[in-house]
């Protein structure tokens, strides 16, 4: 299963980072999107995989998820929204004032 | 307290010559300040000359060992009299010399800056606190030279002081704090006990190189002397008082009040020494080359400086009782020497010496008053400078300095002396005397009264001091030496004759070698002209800042070009080398012991999905609307694994992150181009995708590493105290709303300024879409299908309660408010899909400005109302109310703070969307009119 996990997490990762380098904004986005995707769920793993644990407070378990990655990655998830958000209008503000989605700002006929 | 004002005073009331219009009123209230300043000081008097030594102490940031602490030695009462009394007169002379035209109240509030800075520095208990004061003094120094910003040569001039003292200054805060570090504390007096601890430290000769620079920067000793020529730029009440007088005689300050514990080492002999002397000969020797009054000045300060610093390389305790006695004499005379020089040029209009002679038939007094102090520069005898310069050279007398190279000492002396003399004499006799002037600016006269009367007075006590040291002189230096030196004072009777003796013979070479060095002097011109060339260290200071500058031009470019796409590699590169690096070399396994787990077929087939919608959103770039589905698809998966690792909360989180995120993509899908043409070469993608492979492998690699290590988790806390101290059973969202609530309430801050910033860019911004698609066709006109509006309109009530019903949950059961707040969200924007702005908007009239602001209002209320009742900000209180039909009901102060979560995400999720879709709208509505009538033209044609 951490095999099966880790190499996804990868795929996502490389996707993300490949999909960064383009030099238009739009598939800059979805690279950042992707690897916000990615964050999240490293960061929610460290607190390890569980199967089948509870998720609130009852007297009969004894054993559960790790709640602290949860509540960060909660947060996270909003706020990558909000970031994906921002660089969406930033991308949208570029290409109106500089008349190219180049993410240099660069002109259709230049190379 | 009345201590600490001594300093604090000219500080606190630096403004204040600023407020007012009229000059004389710039000049009276600074002179005000340091007037009453001056009183405060002289209060201090019976105490110190008593012996003791007046301390006040404040606590500042004691963590680092920084106390407000000021003390009055002996030493420092000197030197703060001398920079009130200079600093009085200064005030007056620059009343008259300060044109009309320049900025008056400016000037003197600098100079109260600068002059509260240096009686900070003598007045300093606290080594860290006179470190401030000493980098203020190097920013008041920059400001003062750059007065007449308007000038290349002032910009210069002050660029260059501040960048050799700043660097002096910073080589100095290493020195002290190492000093500290030895000491165990920052406190001048404790560090003044401690001189055998001082030295059998193996820090001390870097501690000691350090503090020198520091004291060399500052006083300008070779090599570091090019600044202060340099600064002469400024005006010349500055050049009298910061560059003469005070600011530059910080640096050999600090040698004296260091030279208790730092000197008697051969290190500090074989440095300070050496410094001194080279300073001394060379400075001098330019000097006597300088056509400009106070560029001659200016050398001859740094030459005073090096001998003061000499003497205290000498180590001796009488060397330091000469080097405190010359630095009041030099103070005396060079400050006066520096007013006569602006006087001559604010009357004459120039002051180069090439231009300027014949000037004593028409100013006979300042005549007079440059002789005297010309004479006591020279050391002349009768004339303070005399005094100390003769127990000067015979303390260069003293044997096995230098073992068998003892005599260039004295010899470098000697010779330094006869440059002294020399250029002395050419300041008296090429300005006053020699043939009348031929080509001078204005008309010469004597100056307003009030401009000669601080020369007046400086050059009577030259006099007076020179004829009568053991009265007037004696008590204040030796009880500034005495508070330096301790025990070790000598009793030395300051005289004018001793006698007979070499130091004598020296004095007397001196002048006669000045005199036969002066007439000889057009000879010397033109074999020193090489040297007036290279000598002058500005040209290889400014080779040396271009290179800087030049060298970080190229670096910059390198890595900086102005393309997103190398930082972003460069980024990604330096990240991978950063984490991979410590894990190369490192004899611990890289897969931690725990074996895996198994995997089950339904994860195994989901994993695979991922795997393949991930790769298929990056191999369907370029038709962007097949990768945003791609990319919604990763999105769901990513959810649905969050579920089958027993995290619902998230899982909730992220599939309404998922909607609204998909809308916000297509949105702006709209307004950019549908296709992303192909531009890379295949190298730059063969290097991406490298790059990308070694970042995945990176991330893969240590998450495995992460997951095959048994780890400890501080959850148990919040496991413990979720339900008796937060009042809540789901402890993600106890967590949130409790425990981190602080992040919380940062957290939805983040987002609502995100939004704003948002909508402020999206304000008044115009962009038209294009109306076709990809393939050139026209978009359909019927806009909003009448099947999903209908279904949308029932199914808003169901989504409202549906939310209303996770938010209420929250606290117990997965859900909460910032759940519930993007199910509210996406189900208002659904509206606006399904049936349009231009319907949608009349009917959902609150701004969404309001509800993001009223969040944010309630969550802080909620955090304020925990001081009222007196518990520290966001902690959660609860109760019990049993309510009929309902129950026994819980009713946390958390679920308020909740709400603000819930309404602050409501707000900005729906701003970002509305203002983004009201752009899209718009363009919409004129794409369909220009369409409708394209259509009606094909009609007419029919």
């Amino acid at each position: 299963m951490e095999l099966l996990f880790s190499i996804c997490l990868g795929v996502m990762i490389a996707c993300g980072v490949y999909l960064m380098l383009r030099g238009r904004t739009f598939p800059v986005i979805l690279g950042l999107t992707l690897l916000g995707y990615a964050v999240n769920m490293f960061l929610f793993v460290s607190g390890r995989l569980h199967t089948n644990l509870p998720a609130v407070i009852s007297p009969e378990r004894a054993q559960y998820a790790d709640p602290l990655p949860q509540a960060l990655v909660l947060t996270a998830i909003v706020i990558g929204f909000a970031m994906v958000a921002f660089v969406v209008v930033l991308a949208l503000r570029a290409s109106g004032e500089l008349g190219s989605d180049h993410v240099d700002g660069r002109k259709e006929n230049e190379s | 307290m009345t201590l600490a004002l001594i300093p604090l005073l000219p500080l606190l009331g630096a403004l204040i010559p600023s407020l007012f219009r009229s000059r004389n009123l710039n000049a009276l209230s600074a002179g005000a300040i340091a007037g009453i300043s001056m009183l405060l000081l002289l209060l201090q008097a019976p105490a110190v000359f008593n012996g003791e030594m007046p301390l006040a102490s404040w606590s500042w940031i004691p963590a680092i060992g920084l106390n407000f602490a000021f003390r009055v030695s002996g030493f420092g009462f000197m030197f703060a009299f001398l920079i009130l009394g200079i600093g009085l007169l200064i005030v007056l002379y620059a009343r008259f010399y300060i044109s009309a035209d320049d900025p008056m109240g400016r000037f003197y509030s600098y100079l109260l800056l600068f002059m509260g800075s240096m009686l900070g520095i003598v007045l300093s208990e606290n080594i860290m606190l006179l470190m401030m004061f000493w980098e203020l003094t190097s920013i008041s120094s920059f400001l003062l030279i750059g007065f007449w910003s308007y000038r290349t040569d002032a910009r210069e001039g002050a660029r260059q002081a501040l960048v050799i003292t700043g660097g002096g200054g910073l080589a100095m805060i290493a020195g002290f704090l190492l000093l500290g570090h030895i000491v165990g504390s920052f406190e001048l007096t404790t560090i003044l006990a401690a001189k055998e601890i001082i030295h059998a430290h193996h820090l001390y000769p870097i501690t000691l190189i350090l503090i020198l620079l520091g004291a060399f920067t500052k006083s300008a000793q070779f090599p570091f002397q090019f600044w202060l020529p340099h600064a002469m730029a400024a005006p010349t009440p500055v050049s009298a008082y910061l560059h003469s007088a005070t600011m530059v005689k910080a640096g050999v300050f600090l040698l004296a009040l260091l030279f208790p514990v730092l000197s008697g080492s051969s290190l500090w002999f074989y440095i300070v020494t050496p410094v001194g002397l080279i300073t001394f000969m060379f400075a001098a020797y330019m000097a006597m080359f300088k056509d400009d009054l106070k560029g001659l000045l200016a050398y001859s300060t740094v030459s005073h400086l090096g001998l003061i610093t000499l003497l205290l390389g000498l180590g001796s305790p009488l060397a330091a009782f000469t080097a405190v006695f010359h630095i009041l004499n030099h103070a005396t005379f060079k400050a006066g020497l520096f007013m006569l020089a602006g006087i001559i040029d604010h009357e004459t209009g120039t002051r180069d010496m090439k231009r300027l002679s014949g000037l004593w038939k028409y100013m006979p007094i300042t005549g007079t008053l440059t002789m005297i102090g010309s004479a006591s520069m020279a050391g002349v005898p009768l004339f303070n400078g005399f005094l100390s310069k003769e127990m000067f050279l015979a303390e260069t007398l003293e044997p096995n300095l230098f073992g068998a190279f003892s005599w260039i000492v004295p010899l470098g002396a000697t010779l330094a002396a006869i440059f002294a003399v020399a250029y002395s004499i050419r300041m008296v006799h090429d300005v006053f005397f020699k043939e009348p002037f031929t080509n001078l600016p204005k008309k010469p006269h004597e100056p307003p009264h009030g401009m000669r009367l601080p020369a007046e007075i400086l050059m009577t006590l030259c006099v007076l001091v020179g004829l009568f040291p053991m009265t007037l002189a004696a008590p204040m230096v030796n009880m500034a030496a005495g508070s330096i030196l301790g025990a070790a004072t000598p009793d030395y009777h300051i005289a004018i004759w001793h006698g007979l003796n070499m130091a004598l013979a020296m004095s007397v070479i001196a002048l006669a070698g000045g005199a036969v060095f002066y007439l000889q002097r057009l000879r010397l011109f033109d074999s020193h002209r090489w040297c007036m060339r290279y000598c002058d260290g500005k040209a290889t200071f400014e080779a040396l800042i271009r290179g800087l500058v030049q060298g970080g031009r190229t670096l910059t470019g390198l890595m900086e070009n102005g393309s997103l796409q190398r930082y972003i590699a460069l980024l990604v590169g330096a990240v991978f080398v950063l984490g991979a690096s410590p894990f190369f070399g490192s004899s611990v396994p890289f897969i931690g012991p725990l074996a895996m787990s198994s995997v089950d077929p339904v994860t195994l087939i989901m994993g695979l999905v991922l795997i393949v919608c991930t790769v298929a959103t990056v191999v369907n770039h370029r038709n962007r609307i097949l990768s945003i589905i791609m990319l919604g698809s990763v999105g769901l998966i990513v959810s649905l694994s969050f579920i089958r690792f027993s995290a619902p909360d998230l899982a909730l989180t992220q599939i309404s992150v998922e909607v609204v995120t998909i809308i916000l993509l297509m949105m702006a899908l709209h307004l950019l181009p549908r296709t992303t043409p192909v531009e890379s070469s295949s190298v730059r993608r063969g290097r991406d995708i490298g790059l990308s492979v070694l970042a995945g492998g990176g991330a893969a690699a240590l998450m495995l590493a992460v997951l095959s290590r048994p780890y400890d988790t501080i959850a148990g806390y919040f496991l413990e105290n979720s339900k008796p101290g937060g009042g809540g059973t789901n402890v993600v969202n106890v967590i949130l709303v409790d425990f981190r609530g602080f992040d919380t309430l940062g957290e939805i801050t983040v987002l609502v300024i995100a939004g704003l910033v948002i909508y402020a860019m999206l304000h008044n911004f115009e962009l038209t879409a294009p109306g076709i698609d990809a393939l050139g066709r026209p978009w359909v006109q019927d806009r909003f299908p009448m099947i999903l509006a209908q279904i949308t309109r029932p199914l808003m009530p169901l989504a409202l309660l549906f939310a209303a019903y996770i938010f209420l949950r929250g606290h117990n059961e997965p859900g909460g408010g910032f759940i519930a707040g993007l199910i509210v969200a996406s189900v208002l924007i659904l509206q606006y899909i399904s049936s349009g702005i231009v319907w949608t908007r009349p009917r959902l009239t609150v701004d969404n400005h309001i509800i993001m602001a009223w969040g944010l209002v309630i969550a802080v209320l909620t955090g304020v109302g925990s001081w009222v009742i007196g518990y520290p900000f966001l902690t959660t209180s609860f109760t019990y109310l049993t309510w009929p039909l309902v129950g026994k009901f819980e009713v946390a102060s958390a679920i308020a703070f909740d709400l603000g979560v819930f309404l602050a995400v409501v707000g900005s999720v729906m701003l970002i969307l509305v203002k983004l879709g009201s752009m899209n709208s718009k363009d919409a509505e004129i794409v369909s009119a220009s369409v409708q009538k394209a259509k009606e033209k094909k009609e007419g044609a029919h």
